[in-house]
């Protein structure tokens, strides 16, 4: 969206320019002034905290005493050396994955189903809005007490077809309960991404693949899909960054207990002494919170490089 | 008739659409279910009461006020700080603005554990922590950038001609601003406004760390929270709270779809 309006400017645009108001920068300055503040106050500000405190030995007292001692990397060090730190990393990418292609795929199913404009479609698709504008407390809510091991409704259903009753909030699978939850409440927002995609796919292809004699399975994988390729590209990455940092969800459902820990989780409970992490440990979490926007800048650059590929590859 | 074919098709939408809201119709049919039948799953709330209402209405009520003066407050914010913003990017053409738009987005990826960790530093400094004003600054953090990049480039999209005409009338700059901009930019502040109330009204990081202390001045999503923690959880009023936090997302919902398609059908007729 925003590398759109960034495009380099053209002749055409020189001269309209030129022709339009004379750029007053300082006015542009003075109505630019409150949000430069903002940014530096509310963004630049509590991220330099965050940094300071992850290189500064904090601990309940010393928070209060402002005295913590100068630990340079140490702290990462010791975060990097915790086997609980990899096997925290390893479930978050399988939550973050998971999550993603499975909301991708479904959203993306669903966004081909609704383009074919039947009678309904329209308020179809708005209902399946729902979803992603339900605050996500409450939706985390909802799915704790619907999977619930002894009056849960779905180890009723699943009881339907034989199958035994799953403790899904608990061990081993709580991260799958967590999954879950979370490809359901992504689906409408890769839906409407999407959709709003193949809006912008000519119907004038589809009819010469038809004349050619494509079928919808090849008209799909040939035109549909390739198409999509810039859409797919931002929905993944917006996809990714917002799972990433996901907390709300899996706190309602498992407070982070067995194996649907993830690192925003686990720094969320090492901030704020929540949970399992009774102790508060302020410089542990910001070094996992400086290592989360580290992996979520790391896809962003990739996301900017193979746009620039494609981009030259045209 | 065109449709005729289709009926399958509305059948199979139909289906797959109540295998979506499902989970939303159970936490309804929860919230109208007596305490003594809630264990029993029936598929409709066969034994029907008003009961979790009348609790939700009883304890919730300064949760709810409280979580609506945030959410109104937090547009008003993302408004003042946005709109200005918006018109020196698109209309005045800030310099810098690229390296601007570059901070917005790198803002967007900053997990909310990261700014809630800095945040409780610094209101603990400045007093702000347990406090609603703090609470409102903290929630505006999330909309701020997104309403800036929407701003932008439905200003981006305006005519020029208009500007220039007011320009050479002699309008000063925040008289193109108030007068002209601003109110033609009114779609995009409605949609704007609906995103930044929802995610302040839905905010759970930002309540739960620094305003956990508030006491009776912290929104409804704490006031959830307290059922959850609660020794016995009690489903029933739970889920009649979760049913009335919900009414305003359903209710902007449908006001904001009308302005949406408003804005999109006039853009339509004018080419």
């Amino acid at each position: 969206m925003t590398s759109a309006t960034a495009s380099a400017p053209t002749h055409a645009d020189a001269r309209r320019r030129s022709r339009r108001i004379r750029p007053t920068t300082w006015a542009a300055l003075g109505f630019a002034a409150p949000l430069i503040i903002y940014i530096v106050v509310f963004y630049v500000a509590p991220l330099a905290q965050n940094m300071s405190m992850s290189l500064h030995r904090f601990t309940r007292r010393t928070f209060v005493t402002g005295d913590a001692p100068f630990a340079g990397l140490d702290v990462y060090g010791e975060v990097l050396a915790d086997p609980t730190f990899w096997n925290t990393l390893r479930q978050t990418l399988i939550f973050v994955v998971l999550s993603i292609v499975c909301q991708y795929s479904i959203g993306l199913a669903l966004a081909v189903f609704f383009n074919q404009n039947f009678r309904l479609s329209g308020v179809l698709r708005g209902a399946f809005l729902v979803p992603w504008l339900l605050p996500p407390m409450i939706s985390g809510t909802t799915w704790q007490w619907m999977m619930d091991a002894d009056n849960g409704i779905i180890n009723r259903i699943i009881g339907v077809f034989g199958i035994d009753p799953v403790w899904w909030l608990q061990a081993d699978h709580s991260l799958w309960a967590v999954i879950i939850a979370n490809i359901w409440l992504g689906i409408p927002f890769n839906l409407v991404i999407l959709y709003s995609g193949l809006q912008n796919i000519s119907t004038d292809l589809y009819e010469a693949a038809a004349l050619d004699g494509c079928n919808a399975w090849q008209r799909f994988w040939r035109i549909t899909f390739p198409l999509l390729r810039p859409v797919t590209m931002i929905t993944l990455l917006l996809g990714f960054v917002y799972t990433l940092k996901t907390v709300d969800i899996i706190w309602i459902m498992t407070q982070g207990s067995g194996s649907s820990q993830t690192l925003a989780t686990w720094a969320y409970a090492m901030a704020f002494g929540k949970g399992h992490s009774s102790t508060i440990r302020y410089s542990e979490a910001s070094v996992v919170g400086t290592i989360l926007m580290v992996i979520a800048l790391a896809f962003a650059f990739v996301y900017l490089w193979a746009q620039r590929r494609d981009e030259e590859g045209r | 008739m065109a449709h005729r074919s289709t009926w399958w098709k509305t059948l199979i939408g139909v289906v797959l659409t109540l295998i979506m809201l499902f989970p939303v119709y159970w936490m309804v049919n929860i919230a109208f279910t007596e305490r003594s039948a809630i264990r029993s799953g029936d598929l409709y709330p066969k034994a029907f009461t008003l009961e979790n209402f009348q609790r939700v209405f009883t304890d919730q009520m300064p949760y709810l006020g409280t979580s609506l003066v945030v959410a109104l407050s937090c547009v008003l914010v993302t408004l003042v700080i946005a709109l200005p913003a918006a018109y020196a990017i698109a209309i005045l053409r800030l310099g810098g603005a690229r390296t601007v738009n570059f901070l917005l987005v790198v803002a967007q990826m900053i997990p909310a554990v990261v700014m809630a960790l800095g945040f409780y530093q610094i209101f603990t400094a400045l007093g702000l922590l347990d406090t609603i004003p703090g609470l409102i600054l903290a929630d505006s953090t999330i909309a701020v950038p997104f309403a800036v990049m929407l701003l932008t480039s439905f200003m981006s999209g305006m005519p020029s001609s208009l500007i220039e005409a007011a320009r050479i009338d002699g309008a000063s700059n925040w008289c193109i601003f108030a007068r002209i901009v601003v109110p033609l930019s009114r779609n995009a502040v409605v949609t704007t406004s609906l995103f930044a109330f929802l995610w302040a009204w839905s905010d759970f990081m930002f309540a739960s760390t620094l305003d956990a202390g508030g006491g009776r001045l912290r929104p409804i999503t704490m006031g959830i929270y307290d059922y959850i923690g609660a020794q016995n959880q009690e489903w029933g009023p739970l889920m009649a709270t979760a049913v009335v936090a919900s009414i305003p997302t359903a209710l902007l919902l449908i006001v904001a779809q009308r302005y949406v398609a408003a804005g999109v059908t006039a853009g339509a007729i004018k080419d």
